[in-house]
């Protein structure tokens, strides 16, 4: 369906082109008047009659197709009086059915009349589909048929259908922003309806351990995020440890002290470093840097289990140096030189022009920069799935194992996924603490560069 | 007297002074350093834990394609030949690989041997159908125990029971290696096998055409979306609230973590639209959401780049603002374009957490095909190796890292190359 369909709608770009290139020449020499446009521009406006309804039916479609089919079938899915029924299973299994025939052996009768269904829905489905492709498409290009008059703008109207065409890309981002907020608000509204908000928020307590089936009597589970926060934090704060000296020094030398030949060479390994895939990071922090945490811990006494809040945290600040690094290095780099030279002028040497001028200067700047990177650490994940712990443990020995926000919305995620369990749910409430708190982040340290830009510019 | 107390007193202030700057520029070069340091530090422990995959070790092992054993003859047909009995030539050669072997030293032995080896035997057949009642030596791969122990990988000196190879097999390998009957060659199947739950054979190509497909689709849908929005932000739009809103938005983006792009997958793509999970489309779909803003900001500021001398020079002779824009400026912003394109193709490239939650961490045993298959992409597949218990998949996670630097290197350098090549100086 997806290829063939391109196929065609293709097919109809191409001679709806032809169609009214040709067309618009025949009209203009049966009246004997020059068209107001190029003929190459009432093609574009056939050509976009013809397929921008196409294209709306396509991912119409493409989109709703399922949904409605599996409707039909539940709505229609003879149920037995008495049986349990989990929709989502039912309708896997009957599109296992419907898909591979095989597996029709051993399953009631209901559920092979439900697949023979489903599938004979899906054929007129896709039957329907194709003819009104190629109607929608006909009928498009009818309309647009019409208007090919010598004495029509083409031109000014495909000038006016581009400007939206290019509205539309840019509200894209903005599309994007309400997908993500409407879909956390959405799960985390129905985690809330079943664990309250202040457990969430306030209890120490998570064990995400809910029954699956009923009549199984395991410990309700019980959802407080407190130690999945501490977690979140102690590896940031540990990240920040590593990153924000290395980073900063590095920025100071880059832009104070270094030649321009070492400035060459070393900020393009240090991007380098930036450009390293986080799952990268997550195997060096797992091959070597956890061990030798491990075997530190023991030397000096402390027992380190394996993944730990060290490790992950300091390949996590290793991984955000280039990145506080090349911010800091901007904001350095526009304090004005003249508050260098008079610091220099009136006799203080280098280093303390760099601590007593340029960095009181330059503060709000680095402290965007800042700012900027722990919102990065906190919403890193590999590192941690891969190097800290996935149980969750209120501690502030950074030997110990954590768990971090970002890995408990992967382990939640991870293998059978059910939409009515509120473990799932909770990764959507997770990820919405998240997303407002680096959004926070982000705006907060936004403001302060723009404010510090403005106040040298 | 006081004089030059007071001048020594300076001298030293001084001395202290200027140390203290020596001091101050000192840590500064040990940051860089450092920094440094620990980049060779990871890439030198990323090549010599991976550099090992590249080779498999393969044994020397005779089989008897005896036609009552196979149960073929000479002139059976080539589908008839597909179903001969392998296994029990297999089995055979097996038996006979040592002399006077044990039932359950037979046992020990099978275990030296990649579950692969009857699809090697096969295969040698299938080419060679002649070979029928003669004995061949084929060489086979061997298992990834006897691999990681040959490479070094594993070592001998542990206790028995925490090994995978018991003292037996041991010494069957060493005696092996002695007869010249085990060595070491390039490993093939790296580079043309999907993912498998048996070291010796997994290998990346189903991946990387995983992470291909991904990116064609992150390429088809961000690359004229961006340029859509680029060109309306820096052309077109009037200076209001609402362009505001957008550049606003776009900015925030930049900074979403990738991983709520996944939940933002999960929940609409996967559960509201119902596209299908674990595929390329999807995985490729929300990788473009992701790097939109990467790319915007890049072709805006190649967008910006062209003098509005040109702009103007097309609008005074009579062309319309989109003339001008879409005849004019956009080709001399294009290469701008593409390397930004280039850059935010690198960064999905590696991405991995927002793959994991639209479920392309599935065990995929074969090679995608299509947009529409569910496949892995590379940087699951190496966080799957990760995380994996066997000792032979850690060598490959480290060698199929190399894959994606290499590739990431190549990408940017494409990109510094169309920079260097295309760019033009006003």
């Amino acid at each position: 369906m997806f290829f063939w369909s391109l196929v065609l709608i293709a097919v109809g770009i191409f001679s709806s082109f032809i169609y009214g290139r040709s067309r618009i020449k025949l009209n203009s020499k049966k009246q004997g008047t020059k068209s107001k446009s190029l003929p190459n521009y009432y093609a574009q406006y056939v050509l976009m009659w013809c397929l921008f309804p196409a294209l709306i039916v396509y991912f119409s479609w493409a989109i709703f197709q399922e949904q409605i089919i599996q409707n039909i079938v539940i709505s229609n899915f003879e149920f037995i009086e008495g049986a349990v029924y989990n929709e989502g299973l039912l309708l896997a299994e009957i599109r296992n059915v419907a898909n591979n025939p095989s597996f029709a052996d051993g399953k009631s009768i209901e559920i092979i009349n439900a697949a023979s269904h489903y599938s004979s829905l899906r054929q007129i489905s896709q039957i329907s589909f194709y003819t009104s492709i190629i109607i929608i498409m006909l009928l498009g290009a009818l309309y647009a048929s019409q208007k090919l008059k010598p004495e029509f703008h083409a031109q000014h109207t495909i000038e006016k259908y581009i400007q939206y065409i290019l509205i539309f890309c840019s509200s894209v981002a903005i599309f994007t922003t309400i997908g993500i907020v409407f879909s956390l608000i959405f799960e985390s509204l129905r985690f809330f309806a079943e664990v309250s908000i202040f457990e969430f928020l306030f209890s120490t307590e998570w064990y995400p351990f809910i029954p699956i089936r009923e009549g199984q009597t395991a410990a309700e589970g019980s959802f407080g995020a407190v130690p999945i926060f501490a977690g979140t934090f102690l590896v940031m704060v540990v990240a920040m440890c590593v990153a924000a000296p290395l980073g900063l020094l590095t920025a100071i030398y880059l832009a104070e002290y270094a030649s321009p030949r070492v400035r060459k060479t070393v900020k393009p390994l240090l991007e380098i470093l930036a450009g390293i895939p986080t799952i990268v990071y997550g195997f060096f922090a797992f091959v070597s840097v956890a061990p030798f945490v491990k075997a530190f811990g023991q030397s000096i006494g402390i027992d380190a289990s394996p993944t730990s809040a060290l490790a992950a945290g300091m390949v996590m600040g290793v991984m955000i140096i280039p990145f506080i690094s090349s911010l800091s290095d901007d904001v350095i780099n526009s304090v004005p030189q003249s508050l260098r030279e008079a610091s220099l002028g009136i006799g203080a040497n280098k280093a303390e022009t760099i601590k007593k001028v340029i960095l009181p200067a330059a503060l709000p700047g680095i402290v965007g920069a800042f700012l900027l990177a722990i919102s990065r650490a906190i919403g890193e994940t590999m590192i941690v799935v891969v190097a800290a712990g996935t149980a969750p443990n209120l501690t502030g020995n950074p030997f110990e194992n954590v768990t971090t926000v970002t890995v408990q919305i992967v382990v939640a995620l991870i293998g059978d996924q059910e939409f009515d369990n509120p473990r799932t749910l909770s990764a959507f409430a997770l990820g919405l603490v998240l997303f407002v708190i680096t959004l926070f982040l982000n705006i907060i340290a936004l403001q302060i560069v723009k404010r510090y830009r403005e106040r040298y510019e | 007297m006081n004089n030059s107390v007071a001048k020594e007193k300076i001298i030293s202030l001084r001395k202290k002074r200027s140390l203290e700057d020596m001091r101050f520029k000192y840590y500064g070069f040990t940051a860089m350093c450092l920094s440094l340091a620990v980049l060779v530090f990871l890439l030198y422990t990323i090549f010599s834990k991976g550099y090992t995959a590249f080779q498999k070790t393969i044994v020397l092992l005779e089989v008897d394609y005896d036609q009552e054993v196979l149960k073929l003859t000479p002139d059976s047909s080539d589908e008839e030949m597909e179903k001969g009995k392998f296994f029990r030539v297999k089995k055979q050669a097996i038996e006979n690989f040592f002399p006077d072997l044990s039932k359950s030293d037979i046992k020990l032995v099978k275990k030296l041997f990649s579950i692969n080896v009857d699809n090697e035997i096969k295969h040698y057949f299938l080419d060679n159908p002649e070979v029928i009642n003669t004995k061949q030596q084929i060489w086979v791969t061997a298992h990834s125990d006897v691999d990681q122990l040959l490479k070094g990988n594993s070592r001998r000196d542990v206790p028995e029971d925490r090994r995978k190879l018991n003292d037996i097999q041991l010494s069957y390998v060493d005696q092996l290696v002695e007869e010249k009957r085990v060595k070491q060659v390039f490993n093939n199947f790296f580079f043309t096998k999907a993912d498998s739950r048996h070291p010796e054979i997994a290998g990346v190509a189903g991946s990387f055409m995983g992470s291909l497909f991904t990116l064609f689709t992150v390429f088809i849908l961000s690359f004229p979306v961006a340029i859509g929005a680029s060109v309306y932000l820096e052309e077109f739009a009037p200076k209001n609230r609402i362009t505001e809103l957008i550049e606003v938005n776009i900015s925030n983006l930049a900074a979403v973590p990738s991983i709520v792009f996944g939940l933002l997958g999960l929940g609409v793509l996967l559960n509201v639209f119902g596209l299908p999970r674990s595929t390329p489309l999807v995985g490729g779909s929300v990788l473009a959401l992701m790097t939109l803003p990467t790319i915007i900001i890049a072709c805006r500021a190649s967008l910006k780049a062209v003098p509005p001398s040109i702009k103007e020079g097309a609008l005074a002779v009579g062309a319309t603002k989109t003339q001008a824009v879409f005849h004019h400026v956009v080709p001399l912003a294009l290469p701008g374009t593409l390397t930004g394109t280039i850059i935010g193709l690198a960064q999905a490239l590696g991405e991995t957490a927002p793959l994991i939650m639209i479920g392309m961490i599935a065990f995929i045993p074969n090679i995608p095909t299509g947009l529409t298959e569910p496949s892995a992409a590379l940087p699951v597949q190496i966080y799957l190796w990760v995380e994996s218990a066997e000792r032979g998949f850690q060598e490959k996670s480290a060698a199929a890292i190399m894959v994606i630097l290499i590739f990431l290197f190549m990408m940017n350098a494409i990109a510094v190359f169309l920079r260097n090549r295309f760019e033009r100086k006003w």
